[in-house]
């Protein structure tokens, strides 16, 4: 198994210092979010606690790193 | 298919929930998506063809999906990888159908529709990579976070957090948040692959995350440790 580098170890052990939501309401909220960051609006005021968890969660983050590349990308 | 959601809030101060009484009539609409839900609530062919649509909606959303994690998949073939597709876009599609009167129009019905598609995809793609992996669980913490080197210019202050948090572990999680932390958290086995072993759900166990990682952060507090502004989420 190949280790993570020191600092990204220590994040993932602690986790987001802020509060957030959990991974059910994260995907309740993520077509919204992302709608809301490609417009330009303020997300992250829009779905407090969002930020925090996309730092915290790897799966949701993913689906939101996805979401937004292929909303964002020309049809 | 993903199960019906339940809006749970995690952390020391529960943000805001958005107001949940929205509907698709209480909101404006945006003309696509309004034609999105007139037609798929139509009877006969009308429904039919808005069907078929989105299915190959859906079915682009699961091809970018598994487009994204190919490089990671080097084992499975081109027609393996596009039945995944097929497969995702085909529970997709059961949900999107199953709960149109869960769209509440703050954001296109594409957008909404589309966060199906990578789910079923992602999730499918996360179980395939370690479908015949053993999932490591029960590695002592202690050992596995000491071993870690830190970088040259972290050396001390780093090395000695890590060993905190390590006692930490050790000390104040119970046994399955240890083993759920260490799997998720320092071996990265995917939250889906673990909920399947252990027979639960995504939010489950990252509750039971995110409640082992407040412990360790009050431990480590109370043990003296400030928790500079590297391990604050930004905001």
């Amino acid at each position: 198994m190949t280790q993570p580098a020191l600092t990204p170890l220590v994040e993932l052990l602690l986790g987001p210092a802020a509060a957030e939501i959990g991974c059910d309401a994260c995907f309740d909220e993520l077509d919204r979010y992302v709608d809301l960051q490609l417009e330009g609006t303020d997300a992250d005021t829009a779905i407090p606690g969002m930020r925090a968890h996309l730092e915290g969660c790897p799966a949701c983050r993913e689906e939101h790193e996805s979401l937004r590349a292929l909303v964002g990308e020309p049809s | 298919m993903r199960p019906s959601t339940v809006h749970v809030l995690v952390g020391a101060d529960p943000p805001t929930t958005p107001p949940s009484g929205d509907s698709p009539a209480a909101q404006e609409l945006d003309p696509a998506s309004r034609e999105w839900l007139s037609s798929l609530r139509d009877e006969g062919p009308a429904r039919d063809d808005a069907t078929a649509r989105l299915h190959a909606l859906l079915l682009r959303g699961a091809r970018f999906e598994v487009g994204r994690r190919q490089a990671s998949l080097p084992h499975l073939r081109g027609a393996e990888l596009d039945d995944i597709a097929l497969e995702a876009a085909d529970d997709a599609l059961m949900s999107v159908l199953s709960r149109l009167d869960d769209f509440r129009g703050l954001s296109r019905f594409t957008t909404w529709a589309y966060k199906f598609a990578l789910y079923e995809a992602a999730v499918k793609l996360r179980r395939r990579a370690w479908q015949e992996r053993e999932v490591p669980m029960e590695q002592d913490a202690w050992d596995l976070v000491s071993s870690v080197s830190p970088e040259p210019d972290q050396e001390v202050e780093q090395a000695e957090l890590l060993a905190a948090i390590g006692r930490a572990i050790a000390r104040t999680l119970s046994p399955h948040q240890r083993r759920v932390l260490i799997a998720l958290a320092v071996n990265g086995v995917p939250i889906d692959v673990l909920a399947e072993r252990l027979d639960t759900t995504r939010g489950a166990l990252y509750k039971t995350l995110h409640d082992a990682r407040r412990k360790l952060r009050r431990q480590l507090v109370t043990d003296g440790y400030p928790l500079g502004s590297q391990l604050e989420a930004p905001q």
